[in-house]
């Protein structure tokens, strides 16, 4: 196994985690301070993407239809909080399921009907191509560019989180929310500016990683079950668990796809090794989670204490 | 519920056939059967679900697990529904006990997530099985034999088989859920802690009922394969596990007639408007919505709520 | 009303078996949502071109095309299959995209008599010992196009090459039929999940591999995304992309673009066949659709040619299903794809051309025919097929 092989999968599975990361801490926030299981999650994601791809369209510019998209989305969520889930945070987990699971297949048709079934949204023209970023590696320019939009959120969440008063108000809602209300926090808005926040990070997302994968209906199902994994194996409610969980299951799932196959063939036929390696390769990630919850039953960073 | 009205509907669901078959519907006599073997598969989340409390996001897993002992069993030349199904039934059960002694050590959301987490791992071991058909599934030569000279290929015999199936296992849930078991369940879901104090060994409980629920999903799974002459592994997908959920819901959490009633409801709602336009998940998807936010405690709790008031 | 005429001509064959239908019904089952719907639309679109153009007829008789949705859910399309044989009757099933929603409904649509023509790959299962007096396949055996692909790479002489497919059924023959052509060395065999998006792990493994020439065996998006993927990582310029006409067919030239130019497909059918079926064809559809066909259209097409052929032999008498067969198996009909005929196991024999993707005259990105690897190619399994 070369070094440059490693350094490329290594690249691949940050790639991979941070935008799983930006899923994930909307999730986490919503589901740690308003102790909501919100399955529609993925659906911000898609409408994001869509709504990149329909502003790259009309603007010519990807990046100002990132920023359009961002702000749209996060209007989208908003309303869809203030709307429908609102009602449901008094409700059990249950209830939320359901009524989440429901609002999937609506966004789900709703986009088919507005938009039809895919959009096509690429890359921008400067960054279609290679880039060398070590002798005898030409890593894709876009991913790069993804790989530092993806630090740059990540950033500037931990410095909101914990410098800002907004973040601290976010804080003292994930740990305690009944003392937070008592202390005078207008939850009902907090509310509203967390889910509006968690939209914008899906559009992030959503925008960035369109170009790669595909803008389609129902894309936002695959990765939301990816982004609960996240954020169980990080401890609900936890920006930090969220990150490090993200990381954890973008580079256990990249380099499980890239060396079980190589790893099975070792001692089994190489057809046979080719065709095990992405379903053992797939399991990983959930052994990781249960292997998680059994010695950690709150996650790596419990938020509440 | 009063007395009368499940003999009622059993006694309608026994007459369908005969009227159903000299008219030609035969799709329709399938269909039903389908309705059926879901609607056990309901009841049986709703066991753990409903009168456990446990909210259990993989329940997909142990049909899968059933659909596919069948499957495997007639692939190896065991035909015989004498030998499979109660197989079907064991693993299943003993999957859920291995899968439910490690998730019952969580709570709450942690719990959903964990049983989410296995089934999706059941379910790329279905994927991962290339000589039993891996990600394209396999086909079933034939139905399980029953003998007695039952040909369970007629579909007319497999509608009755799945009716007298479904009605002893409503019967036997609500045998169980009336003795002292199901009292001690549902008080654990009450009030856990209290129950532990008192000096029930609420773990052990609580196992034995999530092991229960899975043995009776396995059944489901048995009669699922035949239904379908097919297994895949979308069976055990995590979005099936979340129809279950639905159905259960919709029907009513936690009433003995919940399961089958969101059966019904569900897969009919689908039927017919999915023959009106394709954007049939639209409405279905709006139709839950409101069942969520107007009648929170499901059709049956719905019913009942009419006659209380 | 056929029902009758059915029942009938079961009690008194020869007074009533030349009774002829009234109207055709066709179920159409295929993958119209999703990533890979555009495959299942062209397929659409191309058989409901010949339904068109031969006046809403099929052979004659009214045509009613009742089309369903499968999702790329082999349960959805068992529902729909359901549905089709056992309340609509319908008399052919045909629509198929994928080989495991094939491999759901087949037998089912046997069983029952009903004829299945799959319009798509047609899984190897059913070219061998399987085989079934109603099962026919329209387009070519599942492991044709990766025996032109491994023939090609042959005569190449590319020593080392590799090979991705998803971990399928399909994936699973491709690799068969490579593998019987390609006398190099297979440098890496690897299998990815069915519908997997983001190649970024497959591609590094490339990468080290170093291999001269890369056989890609991906349907629709998957393949799309494969291919943007593969060229924004720069190792285009090294190695010899290869891939069947459906993974670069115009589906995905609309989705990727210029980066498509300078890549080698193989495939039964090319745009710029000069026959005249093909010709006729060709611009009939870009006349009712503004846009290009694709090799899944010519073979939805084609697969409606057949059906108006062998229905206009037995002159709409559709319940003899003896000479019905026997109609449809005979082919008679000009093929857009020039010279077809079945095989003894109902499986297309007919050769196999090797295209470049290169600009026409108008600037368009079209497939442009080379040469002919494999002439009058069957099968590796139609011996093991007993049928007469």
């Amino acid at each position: 196994m070369s070094g440059i092989l490693l350094l490329e999968q290594s690249l691949n599975g940050l790639q991979f985690g941070l935008m799983l990361f930006l899923l994930a801490a909307g999730l986490t926030l919503v589901f740690g301070i308003m102790d909501m299981i919100n399955l529609a999650h993925g659906s911000l994601y898609m409408v994001g993407a869509f709504l990149a791809a329909t502003f790259v369209d009309l603007t010519g510019s990807f990046w100002l239809a990132v920023a359009l998209a961002l702000a749209g989305t996060a209007l989208v969520g908003m309303a869809l909080e203030v709307s429908v889930l609102r009602r449901l945070y008094a409700r059990d987990h249950l209830s939320q399921v359901l009524a989440t699971f429901a609002l999937i297949l609506v966004a789900n048709e709703t986009v088919r009907i507005v938009w039809g079934p895919q959009l096509p949204l690429a890359a921008p023209p400067a960054l279609a191509g290679p880039v060398e970023i070590v002798p005898g590696l030409q890593y894709s320019s876009y991913r790069l560019v993804i790989i530092a939009v993806g630090l740059a959120v990540a950033a500037a969440l931990y410095f909101a989180i914990a410098r800002t008063r907004v973040g601290m108000l976010v804080r003292a809602g994930a740990s305690n929310r009944e003392m937070a209300v008592a202390m005078g926090v207008n939850i009902k808005r907090l509310f509203t500016i967390v889910f509006g926040c968690a939209a914008a990070l899906c559009a992030v997302a959503g925008a960035m990683l369109g170009p790669i994968l595909a803008v389609q209906v129902g894309m936002g199902e695959n990765i939301l079950i990816l982004a609960f994994v996240v954020i169980v194996i990080g401890g609900i409610g936890s920006i930090r668990g969220a990150l490090v969980g993200a990381l954890l299951v973008g580079v256990v799932d990249t380099m499980g796809r890239a060396f079980l196959p190589h790893l099975l063939r070792q001692f089994l036929r190489a057809d046979l090794a080719g065709a095990l390696g992405p379903a053992l390769a797939s399991i990983l990630i959930y052994v990781l989670m249960a292997a998680i919850l059994f010695w950690k039953p709150q996650g790596l960073f419990p938020a509440r204490g | 519920m009063r007395r009368w009205l499940p003999f009622a509907v059993l006694a309608a669901a026994a007459a369908f056939p005969l009227v159903a078959r000299p008219l030609g519907w035969d799709f329709y006599i399938g269909f039903a059967s389908r309705i059926m073997i879901y609607a056990l598969a309901a009841s049986s989340l709703n066991l753990v679900l409903g009168y456990g409390g446990m909210v259990s996001f993989g329940h997909a897993a142990f049909v899968g697990a059933g659909a596919y002992t069948v499957a495997v069993l007639m692939a190896e030349g065991v035909a015989s529904a004498w030998v499979a199904w109660p197989l079907a039934v064991a693993l299943a059960g003993a999957l859920a006990a291995a899968i439910g002694a490690v998730c019952l050590r969580t709570r709450g959301v942690y719990f959903i997530m964990i049983t989410l987490a296995f089934a999706q791992m059941i379910y790329y071991i279905a994927v991962g099985m290339r000589a039993y058909g891996g990600e394209e599934g396999l086909n079933l030569p034939t139905r399980s034999q029953l003998g007695f000279g039952l040909d369970l290929k007629d579909d007319v015999t497999f509608y009755y088989l799945v009716l007298a199936i479904l009605a002893a296992a409503l019967y036997a849930l609500r045998r169980t859920v009336g003795a002292r078991f199901g009292r001690v369940i549902e008080a654990i879901r009450e009030n856990e802690t209290r129950m532990d104090a008192i000096g029930f060994p609420t773990y052990r409980y609580k196992l034995v009922c999530f092991a229960l629920g899975g043995a009776l999903a396995g059944l489901a799974g048995a009669l699922l394969a035949n239904q379908n002459s097919y297994v895949n592994p979308n069976l055990l997908y995590w979005t099936q596990s979340g129809t279950l959920m639905i159905m259960v819901i919709l029907g009513g959490v936690g009433y003995l007639y919940g399961g089958v009633l969101g059966a019904v409801a569900l897969l009919v709602l689908e039927e017919v408007v999915s023959g009106y336009t394709i954007h049939w998940q639209l409405g279905v998807g709006a139709v839950m919505l409101a069942i969520v936010l107007f009648a929170p405690r499901g059709l049956a709790g719905l019913a009942q709520g009419r006659r209380d008031g | 009303m056929r029902r009758t005429a059915l029942a009938l001509a079961a009690a008194l064959p020869l007074a009533f078996a030349a009774q002829a239908a009234d109207k055709v019904k066709v179920g159409f089952i295929s993958t119209l949502s999703g990533p890979n719907a555009a495959i299942g639309v062209d397929i659409r679109d191309g058989f409901n071109l010949a339904v068109k153009l031969a006046g809403g007829k099929l052979g004659g008789l009214p045509a009613e095309v009742i089309v369903a949705d499968d999702q790329l859910n082999p349960d959805v399309a068992k529902q729909n299959a359901d549905r089709m044989v056992k309340r609509d009757r319908v008399d052919f099933v045909t629509g198929t995209v994928f080989s495991n929603v094939v491999l759901a409904i087949a037998p089912q649509v046997i069983e029952s008599k009903t004829f299945f023509i799959g319009p798509n790959a047609g899984p190897a299962q059913y070219t061998g010992a399987q085989c079934n007096p109603y099962f026919f396949s329209s387009s070519w055996p599942s492991e044709a196009y990766s025996e032109a692909a491994g023939q090609y790479v042959t005569q190449r002489g590319f020593k080392s090459v590799v090979f991705l497919a998803p971990n399928y059924q399909g994936g699973k023959d491709a690799a068969n039929g490579f593998k019987r052509y390609f006398k190099g060395k297979l440098a890496e065999e690897m299998y990815t999940k069915l519908g997997q998006l983001d190649y970024a792990a497959e591609l590094a493994q490339i990468r080290a591999a170093k291999p001269d020439a890369l056989y890609v065996f991906l349907p629709g998006g998957m393949g799309v995304n494969f291919i943007k993927q593969f060229v924004a990582s720069g190792m285009s310029k090294d190695i010899q992309l290869v891939v069947p006409l459906w993974g670069s067919d115009q589906d995905i030239i609309r989705a990727v673009g210029d980066p498509m130019l300078g890549l080698f497909s193989l495939g039964h059918w090319t745009i710029d066949l000069d026959n005249a079926a093909n010709r006729k064809f060709v611009a009939e559809f870009e006349k009712a659709y503004k846009r290009l066909p694709t090799g899944y259209a010519a073979s939805g097409y084609d697969t409606g040619l057949l059906l108006d052929a062998a229905i206009r032999k037995v002159k709409g008498k559709i319940e003899d299903k003896e000479a019905l067969r026997a109609a449809i198996k005979s082919a008679d009909f000009k093929s857009v794809r020039g010279d077809f005929k079945f095989g003894a196991n109902q499986f297309p024999v007919q050769n196999y051309y090797l295209q470049a993707i290169t600009k026409n005259a108008d600037g368009r990105i079209v497939h442009k025919t080379v040469g002919t690897v494999l002439t009058a190619r069957g099968d590796a399994y139609v011996q093991d097929c007993k049928m007469k």
